[in-house]
């Protein structure tokens, strides 16, 4: 009870909210072109800063030690139909609420010079991305969590379209039509689940038994759309071209957080609610899971663009977080939840890396670079631990997220970990040949040479990134501790399911 | 036996005497001053709608949403009246209320407009109470009537006439068939009423085949009306030809009241053979949802591309007509009220779109939409993400209740056509959203726009973007006229 006065105020909507009273006040905005474009971004820093501020909040009255959902709020919203405003976070949900949080101050800094153009519009699209996106982790009704999962297209598809690169427009459209696509069939399956459970309430949902053979049906329709979020090959060719149009900030979301919702789906939906199914699809998982390590990380190592081979690099290591979802083993689900925290912020830094070399040559062209470490060493030093982290170096975060998931997979299949394993070879390979070509050797190019190191700004960026990441890797305790509750509860429900399968068996 | 000679009951007739009458005022109103009255007789006949509106709505605010049949049985008013009454006289009246602006301009501020809209919308009403397949042909034709000179109300134009023209002989061959069909019905049934043939169809077993064949033939009539496919081929001549306030009413007020007459028709007389009429209304359906994805992606005119969205829409609003229950029936009801707010907001835009004293109409004259006039483009872009079917706008609320009904009556097949259906057709709602915001600009249109014509919009727009706020009164409503339907 020593919680009731964070308890007593709805910090999840507070959270979800806040970002759409900075919207409301830069629509309200007047006066010269460029006044407006510099007071749209101060007040969405500030707006996106202290939206964080009351996640840090969250994050505080979260109780470590409980499973269940916390903060909850529920109003009336469709009474009739048993659909309501249902709010609440547990373990799984609390660091993606952060994630999102963290990476959207992050993102409008990264834009301040950079975006130049309808800065308005660009904030504006910011903040409404980050109101759906901490909605979409804290959501406990489907309509409300199908609102908020759906709603990200939209300013997403104008991020991409309006601030993007030369081929933005065919990049948007792919963006766009890939995920609905996805997405619509969840909506049928998350129907079928009304019906079956007469409400739309996930948490009874996820209490719910369905009979196995509606299992396979709804779980198909559920990984149709989280498979395409994640991305999971071969549905992940829309990746490249949407981060590689994208301007930086976008790509930092996408990268950071929208690829999240696939993994938070499976996590959230696909195990608890249809045990059986999942059991049944998941060599399915392992098998498009060790093609994309291996595919995609073979694909990486012949990138000439930047941000190309790390938007490849992005779809393997998502593929360590899928093997590790389905293994369903504490190790292998907490690696996997790392994973996908640790690339949430090493992937976004890596593309803001890309950014700040981009931002001065305006090219993304690999072999247009070369030598950077001798005129800019800081920027050398940031791009060294990002690059690190990613392949998984001890002491960083990726190194956790990689290890727990390959001991989950250890466990449940040696195949599995052998082959994904590879990628870690291959990702050292990529990451390494990428680094040596951008930032070692001589300069042999007057416009490389003139380049600035980072500036103050970059430096503001950069730096907690830097801290997350070696919090993470170095003390990942204070990162597991809140999801192992959460955590266990989904394995057991999940074991429970298979032994009373092979009751049945057996008799 | 009630005798001929008895004078029955006028009370539930009331607003349908009271628009006509008010039509019939207005035209001597206007005989009388001429066209320079036309402004203000359009104002009063937005008065007389806003005033039949109120009477339509005093019944159920008394009294409830009881069944009452008069005019010796050939007369329904219910629930489902109630609401789709209030659905025709609101959209008529905002047509209404964006035509005057453009209707001035173009040289067709004429006074029989308003007086047109007025018999058309007393048609509707019509047809939408009909008790008798006497009356739902007479209803039916005062509105198509009146549509037809509509549709042809630009008379120097030749575009304009020929959609009149093609609407007209179309509109007939296909009350033609809906009259065919109600005389074999009468034939082998020996009946019109509505209600004797539910009696006499209520267990449901295999009437014979002249009857059958007689449904078919009044279900192809009523596709015609409501332009689902294979009978939509009017539906794009007519909409690009006729003057834009026209196809703006065309697109909301007919078709609501011809999708409500097709309920009735196939769920209160036709209701215990509903094994025999699912696998129509089926086809339509999917048929109507992939013409209309895959036909619009090519087009050029906007209004030509509005009439292969409506298409496609239709073909969602009849997939609760296939699940043939009330949650279908209230789940075609949202999706109309929704589609209402977001189609005459769409054909506001439309309005607006005028370079060089010319009204302009193709979609590429949207570009940069974004740049020179960013409220118009945010408006446009909430219709067209709403008509995507995207969260949290309304359409999306519109075409979950329509695949709620469809999944709890087991047409799974159905639903996931037209989900993927929606996919395609979100390419080209996107692709004026790309236009207005990703494109370099054209030019601007010519201002101002017409005080009158931006409120709607803004309305609409409003309307569209919040619902998800409170979604409660038109969800509730449309439940409850639709369990009355049902249980009746």
């Amino acid at each position: 009870m020593s919680q009731l006065s964070f308890a007593t105020l709805p910090l999840l909507s507070i959270t979800t909210f806040l970002p759409l009273f900075g919207v409301l006040a830069i629509l309200l905005l007047r006066g010269s072109e460029e006044g407006q474009a510099r007071a749209a971004r101060w007040i969405a820093l500030w707006v996106s800063l202290a939206t964080f501020a009351v996640s840090v909040e969250v994050w505080a009255a979260f109780d470590p030690t409980r499973a269940d959902f916390q903060l909850v709020e529920k109003a009336d919203w469709l009474p009739d139909f048993n659909i309501g405003y249902h709010m609440g976070i547990d373990g799984i949900s609390l660091f993606f609420v952060l994630l999102s949080t963290f990476l959207t101050p992050i993102c409008i800094v990264s834009s301040w010079l950079a975006v130049t153009k309808r800065v308005k519009e660009y904030m504006i699209a910011f903040l409404a991305l980050e109101t759906l996106m901490v909605g979409m982790f804290c959501a406990l009704d489907f309509v409300l969590f199908y609102m908020f999962f759906e709603g990200v297209l939209i300013p997403m598809f104008l991020i991409i379209g309006v601030w993007g690169g030369p081929r933005r427009v065919y990049a948007a459209f792919k963006f766009f039509l890939y995920t609905l696509l996805g997405s619509v069939l969840m909506l049928l399956a998350i129907l079928a689940v009304y019906f079956a459970t007469g409400t739309t309430d996930i948490t009874e949902a996820l209490a719910f038994n369905f009979p196995p053979h509606l299992q396979n049906w709804l779980w198909l329709a559920f990984f149709a759309s989280f498979a395409v979020k994640v991305p999971m090959w071969p549905v992940h060719t829309w990746l490249p071209d949407a981060h590689v149009e994208a301007p930086t900030a976008g790509s930092v979301i996408l990268a950071g957080v929208l690829l999240k919702m696939g993994g938070y789906g499976f996590i959230r939906f696909s195990l608890p609610m249809f045990p059986d199914a999942s059991a049944n699809f998941a060599p399915l998982v392992y098998t498009l899971s060790v093609v994309a390590i291996i595919y995609t990380s073979l694909v990486a190592l012949a990138q000439e663009d930047m941000k190309k081979l790390i938007a490849y690099s992005s779809v393997a290591h998502m593929g360590f977080v899928t093997i590790g979802i389905f293994t369903v083993t504490p190790e292998g689900l907490q690696g996997a939840m790392i994973q996908m925290l640790s690339h949430g912020v090493v992937s976004a830094a890596l593309f803001l890396c890309v950014g700040v070399v981009y931002d001065r040559l305006h090219t993304r062209e690999i072999s247009r670079y070369g030598g950077l470490v001798n005129n800019m060493p800081r920027y050398a030093l940031a791009f060294m631990v990002f690059m690190l982290a990613s392949v998984g170096l001890p002491g960083t975060s990726g190194f956790v997220g990689e290890f727990l998931s390959l001991v989950g997979a250890y466990q449940v299949n040696t195949w599995v970990a052998l082959l994904a394993a590879t990628g870690l070879v291959l990702g050292a390979a990529y990451m390494l040949y990428l680094y040596r070509r951008v930032v070692f050797g001589v300069i042999t190019k007057d416009d490389v040479r003139a380049m600035l190191d980072l500036s103050p700004r970059e430096v503001l960026i950069f730096a907690p990134m830097i801290a997350v990441v070696l919090w993470m890797g170095i003390y990942p305790s204070s990162f597991l501790r809140p999801m192992q509750p959460s955590l266990a509860n989904l394995i057991e429900r999940v074991q429970v399911s298979e032994r009373a399968h092979a009751d049945l068996a057996e008799r | 036996m009630t005798s001929i000679l008895v004078t029955p009951d006028l009370l539930p007739i009331l607003p349908e005497m009271f628009l006509g009458g008010c039509a019939m005022a207005l035209l001597l109103i206007g005989v009388y001053s001429g066209d320079r009255a036309a402004r203000l007789v359009s104002w009063l006949a937005v008065l007389a709608l806003a005033a039949t509106l109120a009477l339509v709505l005093y019944v159920p605010y008394t009294s409830g949403l009881a069944r009452n049949v008069s005019m010796f049985g050939l007369f329904v008013t219910d629930g489902l009246g109630y609401f789709a009454k209030a659905l025709v006289l609101i959209g008529s009246a905002l047509s209404l209320i964006i035509s005057m602006r453009f209707n001035a301009r173009e040289g067709l501020g004429r006074i029989e407009f308003p007086v047109l809209v007025m018999i058309a919308t007393a048609g509707m009403m019509m047809m939408i109470s009909a008790n008798d397949l006497i009356a739902l042909y007479l209803g039916l034709e005062l509105q198509s009537l009146a549509l037809y000179v509509l549709a042809s109300f630009a008379r120097d134009s030749s575009r304009s006439t020929e959609a009149g023209l093609k609407y007209f002989v179309l509109g007939a061959v296909a009350s033609g068939m809906l009259l065919y069909g109600a005389s074999l019905v009468y034939g082998f049934a020996g009946t019109t009423s509505f209600d004797s043939l539910a009696k006499m169809f209520a267990d449901g077993s295999f009437p014979g085949i002249g009857l059958i064949t007689g449904i078919v033939f009044i279900s192809v009539g009523l596709a015609f009306k409501v332009s689902a496919v294979p009978f939509h081929m009017w539906t794009p001549d007519v909409y690009e030809g006729s003057p834009t306030p026209v196809t703006a009413f065309f697109a909301v007020a007919p078709k609501t009241a011809a999708l409500v007459l097709f309920v009735r028709v196939m769920v209160e007389p036709f209701g215990g053979l509903i094994d025999q009429w699912r696998q129509i209304i089926w086809a339509i359906s999917v048929a109507s949802m992939i013409l209309g994805a895959v036909a619009a992606i090519n087009q050029k005119n906007i209004k030509r591309l509005m009439a292969y969205s409506s298409i496609g829409h239709v073909g969602y609003a009849l997939i609760g007509l296939a699940a043939g229950t009330a949650a279908g029936v209230r789940g075609i009801l949202i999706y109309m009220a929704i589609y209402l707010f977001m189609n005459i907001g769409t054909f506001a835009v439309i309005l607006c779109m005028r370079r060089a004293g010319k009204q302009v109409e193709g979609i590429d004259d949207l570009a940069g939409l974004s740049r020179t006039h960013p409220a118009l483009a945010l408006a446009l872009a909430i219709f067209m993400f709403s008509m995507a079917g995207i969260p949290p706008l309304a359409g999306f609320f519109a075409k979950l209740y329509i695949f709620l009904a469809a999944i709890d009556a087991g047409l799974y097949t159905l639903a996931v056509i037209g989900v993927l259906a929606s996919v395609v057709g979100a390419f080209y709602y996107l692709r004026i959203i790309k236009l207005m915001y990703f494109d370099e600009p054209k030019g601007e249109f010519e201002t101002p726009f017409g005080g009158e014509v931006l409120t709607v919009m803004l309305v609409s727009a409003l309307v569209i973007m919040f619902f998800f706020v409170w979604p409660n009164p038109l969800v509730n409503g449309a439940d409850a006229v639709a369990a009355a339907l049902f249980a009746g």
